[in-house]
């Protein structure tokens, strides 16, 4: 049963990886109709606080998918799903760079490194609006999410400067009653 | 023609900055440490200003690669900094420092809060953050949108694939199929004179 699991979800991690461009916030909604729609592993509300945690958590931001594999499967299940994320993506990386000369020399690396970001600036506002809808439930909610993204438009600051201010916030407004 | 670089010759070039394998590996992990708030910031401070392993160009070159390939970007970035400088075993050296720290972090983080999940204040705390993240994401789009989104087509294609995941649902791998060859065919043809 774990052991179906495991390979499930490492095939699952590793070809969304593969198939991603833009990187790991843009495959958030696809993680999520997995990991709630497909197989059922959590529901809105753990994959609500899994994101949550993921994103408090220092470095990089393939640790959501590690942290799904802890919620399925433990050890076992962080270490498959982190391993699927970033080995066979790392791979092509790996090839790639050996190739960076003769590739930026190439005219079809130029002509699609300029065509891609738009459909990733499409893919990481779906996925705001993704877990938007699986974490957020109160206006107060809605207002910290705001923002929190009006301040990271308008300003440079270590983003975990207005997610840090949100919490204080929310934890008062819990406390009044309002979340 | 000039030769392909290979990982060895950039090594051996005269010249070029010797990194050792366990400083690689010290490298990342400090990369790891810092990463509070995404290691973007961290990875450059790092790799450019404090171990001067690259310089600021070589680094956006690198950068610019790891953005077009599939995957985590930075994962990718790690990649290929450990690969330039002591190969497939570097390579992998530099993800493990960069993975290690923030694993074992995460990891505790979910246990605490899985023992203090019922605590009130615990609970806004996390409604907060998934929030504050939502939000952080959201921001991140904003600014990339007024960055990236200056032609009707670059629009269009945003939108698509927006409306294609976001609202609809679709499979990412069906979206990306479609949507990826679409972009560059319109970017080949607005090359053509």
């Amino acid at each position: 049963m774990t052991r179906h699991v495991l390979l499930t979800m490492a095939i699952t991690f590793a070809t969304t990886a593969l198939v991603s461009v833009g990187g790991i916030a843009t495959m958030i909604p696809e993680i999520h109709r997995q990991a709630v729609g497909v197989y059922g592993w959590m529901d809105d509300g753990q994959f609500a606080t899994t994101f949550a945690i993921s994103q408090i958590a220092p470095g990089p931001n393939i640790l959501l998918m590690s942290l799904v594999g802890w919620r399925v499967a433990g050890l076992a299940g962080l270490l498959v799903a982190t391993l699927a994320t970033v080995l066979p993506t790392s791979l092509v990386a790996l090839a790639a760079h050996r190739a960076e000369t003769r590739l930026s020399r190439a005219n079809w690396y130029a002509v699609t490194r300029r065509s891609l970001p738009p459909i990733v600036v499409g893919l990481i506002v779906a996925s705001a609006a993704v877990t938007a809808r699986a974490a957020i439930s109160s206006y107060v909610g809605v207002a910290l999410a705001f923002a929190v993204a009006a301040h990271m438009t308008l300003t440079k600051t270590n983003p975990l400067v207005p997610l840090f201010a949100a919490i204080v916030i929310g934890v008062l407004a819990g406390r009044l009653g309002y979340l | 023609m000039s030769e392909p670089l290979t990982p060895d010759a950039l090594r051996d070039a005269p010249g070029r900055v010797v990194v050792t394998r366990w400083s690689l590996y010290t490298g990342f992990v400090l990369v790891g440490l810092f990463g509070f708030g995404g290691i973007a910031a961290a990875l450059f401070h790092v790799v450019v200003e404090r171990r001067r392993w690259l310089t600021a160009s070589e680094y956006t070159s690198l950068l610019g690669l790891g953005q077009v390939l599939p995957g985590a970007n930075l994962i990718n970035m790690a990649t290929m900094v450990g690969d330039r400088f002591q190969g497939f075993v570097g390579a992998f050296l530099a993800l493990a420092g960069l993975m290690s720290t923030p694993l074992l972090t995460l990891v505790a983080l979910a246990s605490l809060y899985d023992r203090f999940a019922d605590l009130p204040d615990v609970k806004s705390a996390t409604l907060a953050a998934a929030a504050g993240a939502v939000g952080l994401t959201m921001g991140t789009g904003f600014k990339l949108a007024r960055n990236i989104l200056k032609s009707p087509s670059a629009a269009l294609f945003a939108l698509a694939s927006f409306v294609a995941i976001g609202l609809l649902r679709f499979p990412m791998f069906a979206v990306i199929a479609v949507l990826a060859p679409l972009a560059v065919a319109v970017e080949f043809r607005k090359q053509r004179p």
